[in-house]
């Protein structure tokens, strides 16, 4: 990260703010490993609790990715094509899971799909389907929490792509299909992975919907954060073992940013 | 052709015809055209003059108020039986300003698209493909991205990915324009060749004189969405109706009243005088009589600046610019003088100088207007 020699630069005024924003993002991950107990590391990550919250996490942050893309890439395409008060309407709702805190959504969950909840109540007395504190709660809450980040995302590309090449294609033959999977999504593709990539590291931190819609069963529904937030306050495990599994995560994020980052779906030369 | 069978795609030979009508606020399109297999129909105007609309609706892309396109017995577009044949099924290819080479794939892929989206398989296609490029001078550059080529190339690649289609209809929207003199030459003769060959009805959209001289066989002048004239490109540019269409031939057009001194005169709404006595009238014109409208078009080469005591006009300078003989000035009433070096060196040309202005009737063509 260096200004191009001789080039045009940004003012030097902000370097110091950029520096600050920085280190307020870096230091608490330094502290962590600072603190990280490393004689009882790998014990600790490595106990069957910090394994099955592991594997818990990935397992429904899958999950809950895969109902977004499902379901979050036809909304994007209809969004970005769209126009008229309809379509701002259903901007808006998109962005709603990005500023309510969590909890509240889990709340709205719970009263949506719990037992005496609007749907819940249905799903209950027709089908014996009962959702909260199991581990589709947590891939609900998962999907909830994660979906702005690849519709909005997806949504801006799209935007950006333009339609020029889409007539193109229509002009040669193409039928809407065809135009969507060959050359609309194809050209987004970049979009398409940054937003599947956020999409997944959201539903991997996810805790207050889950904890208020899944609760926090060893097993079940206790996922790493929520593993993380119990060993600290002490219940069962230590903090030692709380810093280990936060390490865990933290590496588990990394890897996924960076794999997302080495595969480009790049344009042909 | 064979490769055209084996597709069992639409391979031209088909008559395009025409009626649009568009209106949108106080702009309203109004076009009757007919572009037949093989042949190339320009249509030219200022911008604005609904150009782009007229080829948006010809592909479909448009919602139109009343109009009926057909495409030999196929009708893509008929507003008073409800047929609206959509983009992707009339066989009628854009070929634009901006090549639009698809960025995600091989210039082989790209010139593919359209056998593939039309159920080819994959290596047939490709093979097909790889035939478009040799006809359009890019063979070994199949295996290229769109990134490695030049401006001339991918509109080469276009044209290539727009025949592939087998298109009944080829709709070239100023396919030239962003390349440079020599390639936009070189692609012109390729467009006139590939177009005759494929039997596509082809409509060019275009500003440019060149373009219509060269691979029209029918011109037709919009403006302010209406057609203001049409016919051939040597009759329409020789003998242009319109000031928009004599500006495109470079001619200058002199609108205004005949009246009798002694000789028979055009007295020009803007000032300027000239003398009928030995120049052509149009064909089919009446000799002029006194009182009647007519307009006189000449080449800027035939204006000279003569004496104060000449016959001629008085005239001012409005702009001096680099011209085909060394200098052209623009005079009072939009009329060109085109002067030679030793012509232009004696006189006063500043902004505003006065020239006395005569014209060689022999170049001067008369055309009687209907009287206002």
């Amino acid at each position: 990260m260096s200004a191009p020699a001789g080039g045009w630069g940004a003012p030097r005024l902000l370097w110091a703010p950029a520096a600050l924003a920085v280190g307020l993002l870096v230091l608490p991950v330094v502290a962590l490993v600072v603190r990280a107990d490393w004689s009882s590391l790998l014990s600790d990550v490595t106990s069957p609790a910090a394994l099955a919250a592991l594997r818990l996490s990935l397992l429904t942050s899958v999950a809950a990715t895969a109902i977004c893309v499902v379901l979050g890439v036809p909304l994007a395409v209809l969004l970005a094509r769209a126009s008229g008060w309809l379509s701002e309407v259903l901007r808006a709702l998109v962005t709603l899971p990005l500023v309510l805190p969590p909890t509240v959504g889990g709340i709205a969950l719970l009263y949506l799909l719990g037992r005496r909840g609007l749907l819940g109540q249905s799903l209950d007395a027709w089908f014996g389907i009962r959702l909260p504190f199991t581990t589709a709660a947590v891939v609900i809450a998962g999907a909830f929490v994660a979906m702005p980040f690849l519709v909005l995302g997806l949504e801006g590309a799209l935007r950006t792509a333009g339609t020029q090449y889409e007539v193109v294609a229509a002009t040669l033959g193409a039928s809407r299909w065809t135009v969507l999977h060959r050359i609309t999504l194809p050209l987004v593709a970049p979009g398409l992975v940054s937003g599947t990539v956020l999409c997944f590291a959201r539903a991997l931190g996810e805790f207050g919907a889950t904890a208020l819609f899944a609760g926090n069963t060893p097993g079940v529904t206790q996922t790493m954060p929520l593993a993380i937030y119990s060993a600290f306050n002490g219940a069962g495990v230590t903090q030692g073992a709380a810093v280990a599994l936060s390490l865990l995560l933290v590496v588990a994020a990394i890897v996924v940013l960076l794999v997302a980052r080495a595969w480009r779906p790049g344009r042909v030369g | 052709m064979s490769a055209a069978a084996r597709e069992g795609r639409v391979s031209g030979g088909e008559v395009l015809r025409a009626r649009v009508r568009v209106r949108r606020g106080s702009f309203a399109l109004d076009v009757a055209l007919e572009a037949r297999p093989g042949g190339i129909v320009a249509v030219v105007g200022p911008n604005g003059a609904g150009k782009s609309t007229l080829l948006g609706a010809l592909a479909g892309l448009l919602a139109v108020d009343d109009a009926r396109i057909t495409c030999g017995d196929r009708v893509l577009t008929d507003t008073t039986g409800g047929v609206h044949v959509g983009p992707e099924r009339r066989s009628a290819v854009l070929l634009g300003q901006d090549a639009l080479v698809f960025p995600h794939l091989s210039v082989r892929e790209n010139v593919a698209f359209a056998p593939r989206a039309a159920g080819v398989r994959r290596a047939q296609a490709r093979r097909s493909a790889d035939e478009w490029l040799a006809a359009v001078g890019l063979e070994g550059l199949a295996d290229r991205g769109p990134g490695q080529l030049s401006g001339g190339q991918r509109q080469r690649v276009a044209l290539a990915r727009a025949l592939a289609a087998r298109p009944a209809v080829l709709l070239l929207d100023e396919p030239f324009a962003q390349l440079d003199v020599r390639t936009a030459a070189e692609l012109r003769d390729l467009v006139r060749e590939q177009v005759r060959g494929s039997g596509a009805a082809a409509v060019l959209v275009t500003h440019d004189v060149v373009d219509a001289l060269t691979l029209a066989d029918h011109v037709l002048v919009l403006h302010d969405g209406a057609v203001v004239e049409e016919g051939t490109p040597i009759d329409v540019l020789t003998d242009p109706v319109h000031a928009f269409t004599a500006a495109l031939a470079g001619l200058n057009l002199v609108a205004g009243t005949v009246v009798d001194e002694g000789e028979s005169i055009l007295a020009g709404d803007d000032g300027p005088r000239l003398p009928l006595a030995g120049v052509v009238t149009a064909v089919g014109g009446d000799a002029p009589v006194p009182g009647a409208r007519a307009q006189l078009t000449f080449p800027p080469a035939a204006v000279s600046v003569v004496g104060a005591a000449d016959q001629g006009w008085d005239a001012v300078v409005v702009d001096v610019e680099p011209g085909p003989a060394a200098v052209r000035v623009r005079t009072t009433g939009d009329v060109l003088v085109d002067l030679a070096p030793a012509e232009a060196a004696p006189l006063d040309l500043r902004l505003g100088a006065p020239l006395r202005l005569a014209v060689a009737s022999s170049a001067a063509r008369l055309r009687a207007l209907p009287n206002a």
